[in-house]
């Protein structure tokens, strides 16, 4: 027993004597209009058991019936797998008995996934590329959502009863297995943020989920074991459920490296178990050791007739695929001439579609970039909204920048106005007329202010003359406050030495 | 000779979460055979150039459209639930899930 509560070896330290071995089954909910085998609505949040049909309670006599953009959805997920597709595939029943399936048996995939032996390459932040060779992703259904009342709050341990809502019963799943993950050494926990990263990008490229992982449209299981350095036999793993956020992934993986090393280091086995993730504590705790109760009695699914594909059915469906997020991102920065740290914090802003559209509509990259990262995305924090969803479009970016280009307002001027713009008074080219917020560019009105602004300083003046020509900046101050902000400094300066009689 | 031994049903019955007497078992060991007895006649008809099949009918892509059907309403679906509440099947705490 103490092994499992022993202290947790140093992760670097752990590393030297151990290699990690990784695995991964990412569960995706497919966002069809329909469940998987009946066409009851999949959708999230309503009335319990609402949306249900006899072939989602498992009532005496029904049939289920596969739905055509489910399959098309999970070919569409194995091609960016860069999986083969089956020839023909079959669903088989998994079989155990919990309140979650009032069937008594999953409809899944056994020995026939639709999709097989594909890879995926991961790009970690600094670049180094990593290959995930994908086992295989394969249909199947979810299970309905089980409520546990009573003793301690939410947790099964004491609980009196439990509450089964049925509304998720069905809706498809695609499950993708991993093959084993060698060889990323201390760079495991950053490998599997990033896997699971990648494929939550993937399946929102495509349209297929909405990838919501505090929804569970994608969750994680996370597989993990160690053997010593340089061997080549791999160790017990434990198997981490339901690991449903990027940062818990990174976590879990760690924590689990440093669990194993030390029950290891301890001359302990591990125990093939499940584990659970808690966020709270960044720990895991014991769930059920594999047993004689992992044994599902798959057989072929006598209800549901064979999937066949043809090379005219995969390839229509192939050109639907957008081009890989991956490749897509290594493009516009390219085009576009940012950094790495500019465009990586463009990508984590989420701005990246932003500011392709505004380019688009015939912003510069910078301009683009400029607005959506600097103003917009202060504004929006401040509102506690998404810079997206702030009320600046492409075209009040590409109008202020116009405005500014053609010198009728300043840079500063231009922020008020998208303030103005945020708040719906218009376009920026009406609040600029409607507030008469135009650049004093009339000479005279410049030069009056400029007058006022040298009498009253004398000494700066002097300073001037003197031969100090930056002394011009503490005129620049009275003469934005005498125009409201409207001057153009540049100009404000050439006046000043104009009437000095000095050549700027 | 006997396919299935006490053995088996003793786990299937684990399996199933059902709970059988001594006596249940050793009468359940006694039906399963003499049914997989019956069934394994059928490898007597077929040759080794029949493949093992899941499906009479060589039909394939049975599917439907991805359009959203009539649902049963809450109070349909608990309408022969043992127990509800909150629209809800209420079931009793089994400790062994995930």
């Amino acid at each position: 027993m103490a092994a499992y509560t022993a202290d947790l070896v140093d992760f670097d330290e752990a590393l030297e004597r151990y290699d990690p071995v990784l695995g991964f089954e990412v569960h995706v909910e497919l966002n069809t209009r329909t469940k998987m085998f009946s066409d009851a609505p999949n959708a999230f949040g309503d009335v319990p058991n609402s949306n249900v049909t006899p072939v989602d309670l498992g009532l005496p006599g029904v049939l289920p019936v596969v739905n055509k953009t489910a399959v098309e959805y999970s070919i569409m997920l194995g091609l960016a797998l860069n999986c083969q597709i089956a020839e023909s595939c079959r669903f088989a029943r998994k079989n155990y008995f919990y309140p979650d399936t009032p069937k008594n048996f999953q409809t899944s995939q056994y020995d026939e996934p639709i999709a097989h032996d594909g890879y995926l390459d991961i790009e970690l932040a600094d670049g180094e590329v990593f290959r995930v060779e994908i086992e295989r992703a394969h249909m199947e259904e979810d299970a309905g959502k089980l409520t546990h009342m009573g003793g301690a709050a939410g947790r099964i341990q004491g609980a009196d009863f439990s509450l089964v809502d049925y509304n998720r019963a069905g809706v498809p799943l695609v499950e993708i297995v991993t093959k084993p993950i060698t060889g990323a050494g201390k760079r495991a926990p950053e490998l599997a943020k990033a896997y699971v990263g990648a494929i939550r990008e993937i399946v929102k490229a495509l349209g297929i989920s909405d990838a919501r992982m505090e929804r569970g449209n994608v969750r994680c299981d996370a597989n993990v074991s160690l053997m010593p350095k340089g061997a080549t036999k791999f160790g017990t793993r434990s198997e981490t459920k339901n690991v449903n956020s990027l940062r818990a992934v990174e976590h879990a993986v760690r924590h689990e490296i440093q669990r194993h090393a030390a029950v290891l280091d301890s001359g302990e086995a591990i125990v093939q178990e499940t584990r659970h993730w808690h966020e709270d504590t960044r720990t895991t705790t014991s769930g059920r050791p594999k047993s004689d109760a992992d044994d599902y009695r798959y057989f072929p699914e006598p209800d549901l007739l064979p999937i066949v594909t043809n090379e005219a059915w995969i390839e229509e469906i192939r050109a639907r695929l957008p081009e890989p997020p991956a490749e897509r991102r290594k493009r516009l920065q390219a085009d576009w001439g940012y950094s790495d740290a500019e465009f990586r914090d463009v990508v984590n802003a989420g701005l990246m579609d932003a500011i392709e559209e505004t380019i688009a509509a015939g912003a510069t990259p910078a301009v683009a970039r400029k607005w959506w990262m600097g103003e917009i995305s202060r504004l929006a924090k401040n509102a506690d909204v998404e810079p997206t969803d702030l009320g600046a479009t492409p075209a009040t970016i590409i109008e202020l920048d116009s405005l500014i280009q053609g010198k009728k307002i300043n840079d500063k001027i231009a922020r008020q106005v998208l303030e103005h713009v945020i708040a719906g008074e218009g376009t920026p080219g009406e609040i600029v007329e409607k507030r008469g917020l135009a650049v004093v560019n009339d000479d005279s009105a410049l030069g009056e202010a400029i007058d006022a602004a040298m009498a009253e300083m004398p000494g700066v003046v002097e300073k001037i003359k003197g031969g100090k020509l930056q002394a011009v900046g503490a005129l620049i101050g009275p003469v934005m406050k005498a125009t409201r902000g409207q001057a153009d400094a540049a100009r404000v300066r050439e006046l000043v030495l104009e009437k000095l009689g000095i050549e700027g | 000779m006997s396919a299935i031994s006490r053995e088996d049903v003793a786990h299937l019955a684990r399996l199933a979460h059902i709970e059988m007497s001594g006596a249940e078992l050793e009468r359940m060991t006694g039906e399963l055979d003499a049914i997989v007895d019956a069934i394994a006649s059928v490898s007597e008809a077929a040759g080794d150039d029949v493949p093992a099949t899941s499906h009479p009918i060589p039909l394939h892509n049975v599917m439907r459209e991805d359009v959203v059907g009539a649902t049963l309403t809450p109070e349909q679906a608990l309408q022969n639930a043992p127990d509800a509440e909150d629209n809800r099947f209420k079931v009793p705490a089994i400790l062994d899930g995930e």
